[in-house]
């Protein structure tokens, strides 16, 4: 049997019937047909790390079961490129915090995944390595920042895999390429090893093709860290013991503002069939208000800008990455900078570092810290009556690669339904609940912070009395 | 409006060294995404306070106790530009 489309659980006992370094060998195998460039690193260790668990009996959790990890999230050994021409030689000397919890769990480490530069974008088409294609069609991209994340989990070469959301990045790919993904609350998930783009909107989340595996992985890699000083040091939950098929009296909100100006009317039928498919099941729904949603966007950009042109300053040339030949210290910081760092990247730098300048800061980055508040305060409000809400995750399903390349602007604006839950730190769950024309549509289930069970009750609830989930794209069957 | 003498400040407070074309191409891209930050300036926030994070932690110390640090090899291990285990880089000025 060929190793694509496997639960976790059918995954163990695959192993169980032969052994974990047949399993990651079948994965391997996979991987190098693909014709999706979803991986930058296929690990040269995965098998020799299968047989060592398989030599020491299939202790923890995740004993050889295989994953995919974001090119942005530390492991010891292997290149942590971020997507970018600045760190393509850099071996990190230490591993991630969710790292070292899945080596724990007994985990095997498939590859390194592709992303936009430094996780900026929501199409993977920044990437120093080319994209990344949507398995659904080539032809499109298969959205972003954890684009090669979100495709080799559609395209069976890892049964799931880590991603990083600071505005989207998990539930964009997801919702684009058909699987499950989850922004955890902020402060759930340690972000120890993990590169900072913008560290007070960021997470590292999981990618699966179903939502049980989503909650496997949680209860592998969440819960407090030291090593953050901004991980939580609330009990963590039991994930799993979430997955309980029922959703009878939940009640869900709907933001009118999530249906705005210029949404994808195939995208907006099923949202709308999925909510009603919830009411069938028992569920409650109604129109909720969030009059700062359309402020959202420049608040965050205004913020993650700013955050970005700090926490990639440490990117100079002088003890690791690429450098650039200079003559005198600045010269050569940048030289370093120009040549290393893509257009995006750059852009976001000089914007960030415009927005803290003398004379700016006030009515730029003070002022969106201002608004910041405003859109959590909807959220309080709107989730204060209402134990989910429900919105489409994109407006618009995958579009064609290139088609956004040259105007950032209009790349900003395919954010609009995600970015508002970044800034006010709740968790966010990207579920499959349709297609249109022959394209998934995501369905993002927003909850209360610390409330991930919910979120996972109600769209496993949802997968149970659904089928969507059991698609699977036909340009890579 | 950012001018080109604007974007010759911004590079250098960056450290991005910027080309003579390049210049052009910042102003008009900076600019059209600058444009529509000015929105913002309809919310009414006089009264409102910042949210820099949403958690309500502050102040989170350890224990000052020394840890265990990184090897010096590993920590030189990706550059090739070191002398007597030290980084090299040119002189400042």
């Amino acid at each position: 049997m060929a190793a694509k489309w496997m639960s976790v659980a059918e995954v163990k006992q695959q192993i169980l019937e032969s052994s974990a370094e047949e399993l990651t060998a079948n994965y391997l195998e996979t991987i190098n047909k693909s014709k999706i460039n979803g991986y930058i690193t296929v690990s040269d260790k995965a098998l020799e790390q299968a047989k060592k668990i398989d030599i020491e009996g299939l202790k923890g959790p995740l004993a050889g079961v295989p994953i995919a990890i974001k090119d942005n999230i530390s492991v010891k050994g292997l290149p942590n490129s971020c997507g970018s021409k600045m760190l393509k030689n850099y071996i990190p000397p230490f591993n991630a915090h969710v790292i070292e919890k899945l080596l724990e769990a007994g985990a095997v480490i498939l590859g390194k995944t592709n992303m936009d530069e430094f996780a900026m974008g929501s199409s993977t088409e920044s990437s120093y390595f080319g994209p990344t294609l949507n398995p659904w069609d080539l032809e499109r991209v298969p959205g972003g920042s954890s684009g090669g994340s979100a495709a080799v989990v559609a395209a069976g070469e890892a049964p799931f895999a880590l991603g990083s959301d600071t505005g989207g990045s998990v539930r964009c790919p997801a919702a684009f390429c058909g699987v499950v993904g989850l922004k955890p609350t902020y402060g759930a998930v340690s972000r120890y090893g993990a590169v900072a783009y913008a560290n007070s909107l960021e997470q590292i989340g999981p990618l699966a093709n179903n939502v049980s595996d989503i909650a496997v992985l949680m209860d592998v890699i969440a819960g407090p860290d030291a090593r953050d000083s901004t991980s939580a040091p609330n009990a963590k939950p039991e994930y799993q013991a979430a997955l309980k098929a029922d959703i009878k009296g939940l009640r869900i909100g709907v933001p009118k503002e999530y249906f705005g100006e210029g949404i994808n009317p195939g995208v907006e039928k099923a949202v709308w069939a999925a909510i009603q498919r919830c009411e069938e099941l028992g569920a409650f729904w109604e129109e909720v208000s969030m009059p700062h949603t359309k402020y959202a966007l420049a608040s965050y950009y205004i913020i993650a800008m700013s955050e970005a042109s700090s926490n990639l300053a440490r990117f100079d040339g002088t003890r690791y990455g690429f450098r650039a030949e200079g003559e005198t210290w600045h010269s050569l910081i940048s030289k370093t900078r120009a040549e290393g760092f893509g257009a995006e990247v750059k852009r976001r730098i000089l914007l960030g570092t415009y927005a803290l300048s003398a004379g700016y800061h006030d009515k730029y980055y003070l002022k969106a810290l201002k608004v910041r508040s405003l859109v959590k305060q909807d959220f309080e409000k709107a989730l204060g009556k209402v134990d989910v809400l429900m919105a489409p995750t994109m407006p618009n399903p995958a579009f064609k690669l290139g088609e956004r390349l040259e105007d950032p602007l209009s790349l900003y604006l395919s954010d609009v339904n995600t970015v508002p839950i970044n800034l006010a730190g709740v968790p966010s769950l990207s579920l499959p609940c349709g297609f249109t024309a022959g394209l998934p549509v995501g369905l993002q289930i927003i909850g209360k912070p610390f409330e991930e069970p919910t979120l996972l009750q109600t769209a496993y609830t949802f997968e149970q009395n659904t089928d969507y989930h059991n698609k699977r794209p036909p340009e890579v069957v | 409006m950012i001018t080109k003498e604007d974007v010759e400040h911004i590079g250098w407070l960056a450290r991005i060294e910027i080309s003579e074309p390049e210049k052009a191409e910042y102003m008009e891209k900076l600019n059209s995404v600058l444009d529509s930050f000015e929105q913002l300036d309809e919310v009414e926030t006089k009264a409102v306070p910042p949210t820099y994070h949403v958690l309500e932690l502050y102040n989170v110390w350890r224990e000052d106790e020394p840890l265990e640090s990184l090897p010096q090899a590993e920590v030189l291990a990706n550059t090739e530009h070191k002398q007597e285990g030290a980084f090299r880089v040119p002189r400042i000025g």
